[in-house]
């Protein structure tokens, strides 16, 4: 049947290339590809793109931003889908080396938003010959872009014959331009789904080949609408091939310092992981129990923080689902904390595929929280169900739960109603309409187009359709600079809503996760300590990403010497293990300082592009309420013992004799005044004015004084 | 009366590490146990008594989700 796919494939443009070997991590070209015109090119990776923006997501920042003006929106032609792995990514002597940075206009924010994802297609396309892969253009009817790394042939095709949901997709695309069966690992497919052609919070899939179960893999670029901006320029997958990776395709400039780095930490993993978060066996579904325990569990839109249900929801319940052997599932060669979970010959109970036993990539703890507790839903077959079809129809596990548990708080308020949904009744807890909401976002289908916009959207919809209260939704709508929140109560931590609100893409937790810092450990008591923080962190989690490494392997593993650490909370040795492997890698000689430094340039580059844009100052970085305290009464009754002695301990006022309501406002107050003294703080450390804008000096700084981003900066001083 | 990570909580009679750790629901297992800045193995959790006053610091190794 697949061959007959392909024979329909119409080529509609080939390009031939001589693949550049990787030296030092890089190959010194970008693959450019515009499905407007059909026109393939390859283009020179300068030394000052490396210098400036190093790889991954600062190789996305620079070329998108070459690409695209101030008036660009995400579905404009000339917005681009770049890819890039890295120059560390690749290694397959350290755990968590195969990671990829995808950057695009966002269909959720309007303005540039990053992703990262394992999966096998980054390093196959740096052995191809490329640092980076940037599409534009929109083609006329779905195309496939086919890199052959072997033979250097780029081409477009027009695919009509294949599906668009990924878990067939990518099986098939897999079949069609692998020379055998053994050749399946040498190719990777990026795809999204169909309901990533009728939401703004598509997600992409890079797949990889499971050699032991046969089986195709998917991991997700999920933040931001990426798959959305895919599936508008009528991509229906970019494939690659590459045959022939070995343990220094990237030509490293010191082989035995990554072999001996990487030794370490296998070393540490085989005999730690069992004692401490057990990757290996349990994936990131440890950190629901956890959550669950310390009341940082999102359940019920937010509202609260843990549930009795919550222990339906903990690693031991979903390791019965695992297919498990014993041998590490990593997402790329050599990865032995191996967190990339899947179940196997799960039964599907809905939907187009009703009845088919499939293969679930999951869950992680983010697809728990967000489909499951946030929905007031803790049944896990029915979290399986949603986790495969969200993967398979290319749409954002956060963003789907975030956005539905918005719409059930809605709707339990009255908002709206069996009328204004088409008759789904949805209130917390109903899991089958949590599907078919689902479902009908694949379709494009009735109120599965509304849930489709995003929180953000249908606050104004709701304001002007049903004359809802802007100010009650803008207060229980999670969502920030229109990204909807990622799966972390952060009412009790002050440096965490700066997390997610002072983050450059939105409130996702890759920039800095620091509640237990702050909120159990109380390790961070200053103004000034809590800015550092959130400073220190997000440079530090922004160069995994420039790089192309995980973060897990940074802190899901701890070495048994943290413990004396001055500062237990960096990991300075994992984070020292990092920069040994760039150098390694790249040649260079950095210290944990040029790191940052490195970082920090690419992180105001991205706040100046936001500026660019139409966003980036302050009034973008406000959070709704319900991340920072108690909205309804039945939020504050539910700690009151705990709100009504932060009165009188941190305001000094007596709460006996007044109202809730009274008691409510005034800790509204509070918290919203320290809000704002966490934002001057963290704007000054990052070197930013009140308004949030990078200063001329900031930017000289860390060498980012191009005429282009001056003139931006300039307008704002 | 004692501190845990610099606020207050309530001792009692016999209140040793694990039983601290249980009624505060610390159920992370990366933690490092000190008590008045001396470093508590864990593998003396069980007998360690907390005395009344003590600064009890329970620093969770977790910093990313």
């Amino acid at each position: 049947m697949n061959y007959n796919l392909k024979e329909n494939h119409k080529l509609l443009t080939e390009f031939q290339y001589q693949p550049s070997k990787a030296d030092k991590g890089y190959t010194n070209k970008s693959l450019y590809v515009n499905l407007s015109d059909n026109k393939i090119k390859e283009k020179e990776v300068t030394e000052m793109i490396k210098e400036k923006f190093i790889g991954g997501r600062g190789f996305g920042l620079w070329y998108l931003w070459n690409a695209v003006t101030p008036n660009t929106k995400w579905n404009d032609p000339e917005n681009e889908i770049i890819i890039s792995p890295g120059p560390v990514a690749g290694i397959t002597q350290y755990p968590g080396s195969g990671k990829s940075l995808v950057v695009t206009l966002s269909p959720n924010t309007g303005t540039v938003v990053d992703s990262n994802v394992g999966g096998y297609f980054g390093p196959l396309l740096k052995f191809s010959g490329f640092d980076a892969l940037e599409v534009q253009g929109k083609a006329e009817n779905d195309v496939v872009v086919f890199i052959d790394g072997n033979k250097g042939i780029v081409t477009i095709e027009e695919a009509p014959e294949e599906a668009v949901d990924s878990h067939i997709l990518a099986e098939q695309l897999t079949e069609i331009y692998s020379e055998s069966e053994e050749d399946k690992k040498n190719i990777s497919v990026v795809s999204a789904g169909t309901a990533a052609e009728h939401t703004t919070f598509g997600m992409l899939n890079f797949s990889f080949y499971d050699v032991r179960r046969k089986a195709v893999r998917l991991k997700q670029a999920g933040r931001g609408g990426i798959g959305t901006v895919l599936r508008d320029k009528k991509i229906k997958a970019v494939v690659v091939r590459f045959k022939g990776v070995k343990g220094d395709s990237n030509n490293p400039a010191d082989f035995e310092k990554i072999a001996k780095t990487g030794v370490k930490l296998h070393k540490e993993i085989c005999r730690l992981d069992d004692s401490q978060n057990r990757m290996r066996h349990n994936g990131t579904t440890f950190l629901a129990g956890i959550m669950n325990d310390y009341n940082l569990l999102p359940t019920e839109n937010f509202r609260f923080g843990s549930h009795p249900d919550g222990k339906l929801l903990t690693a031991k319940e979903w390791i019965k689902y695992f297919d498990y052997n014993g041998k590490a599932d990593g997402c790329w060669y050599g990865c032995t904390l191996g967190c990339a979970k899947v179940v196997c010959d799960f039964e599907l109970t809905s939907g187009p595929y009703q009845g088919q036993k499939v293969v679930v990539d999951g869950p992680e703890y983010e697809t728990i929280a967000a489909v499951g507790s946030n929905l007031g839903i803790f049944d896990k077959e029915y979290i399986l169900e949603v986790n495969f079809y969200c993967d398979t129809y290319g749409i954002d596990t956060i963003s789907f739960g975030t956005t539905t548990a918005f719409l059930m708080e809605c709707y339990q308020n009255g908002i709206i109603n069996k009328e204004t949904t088409g008759g789904l009744e949805l209130t917390f807890g109903n899991k089958e309409v949590a599907l078919k909401l689902l479902h009908q976002m694949a379709k494009g289908e009735g109120f599965g187009k509304i849930a489709g916009l995003g929180i953000r959207k249908q606050k104004e919809l709701f304001v002007k359709e049903y004359a809802a209260d802007a100010e009650f939704l803008n207060d229980i709508g999670m969502e920030c600079k229109g990204l909807e929140y990622a799966e972390y109560v952060s009412k009790e931590s002050l440096v965490q809503q700066g997390g997610f609100g002072l983050a450059n893409k939105g409130p996702q937790h890759d920039e800095a996760w620091l509640i237990f810092m702050d909120q159990v450990n109380n390790q961070l008591p200053t103004f000034e300590d809590k800015a550092e923080a959130l400073h220190y962190f997000p440079m530090f989690r922004t160069w995994l990403g420039l790089v192309g490494m995980c973060k897990l392997v940074w802190n899901d593993i701890v070495p048994e010497s943290n413990k004396d650490n001055e500062e237990p909370a960096k990991i300075t040795e994992h984070v020292q293990n990092y920069v040994d492997l760039y150098n390694a890698v790249t040649g260079n000689n950095i210290d944990i300082n040029g790191m940052l430094d490195q970082s920090e340039g690419v992180y105001q580059f991205q706040r100046v592009f936001n500026l660019r844009m139409g966003y980036g100052t302050r009034e973008y970085d406000q959070v709704p309420y319900r991340s920072m305290g108690p909205v309804t009464l039945a939020e504050y009754q539910s700690l009151q013992e705990q709100y009504d002695a932060q009165l009188k301990e941190l305001l000094g006022v007596e709460p006996e004799g007044k109202s809730s309501e009274e008691k409510m406002k005034l800790l509204r107050q509070y918290r919203e005044g320290q809000y704002h003294k966490i934002t001057d703080a963290v704007y000054e450390r990052r070197g930013w004015t009140r308004n949030g804008i990078p200063t001329l000096e900031t930017l000289k700084k860390f060498g980012m004084d191009f005429p282009e981003l001056v003139e931006q900066v300039e307008k704002h001083q | 009366m004692i501190k845990v990570n610099g606020r207050d909580f309530p001792w009692e009679e016999g209140l040793t590490v694990t039983k601290l750790l249980e009624k505060k629901n610390y159920t992370f297992p990366s933690i490092v146990i000190k008590i008045n800045d001396k470093t508590i193995s864990e593998d003396q959790w069980e007998i360690m008594a907390i005395e009344d006053g003590d600064d009890v610091k329970a620093i969770h190794l977790i910093t990313g989700g």
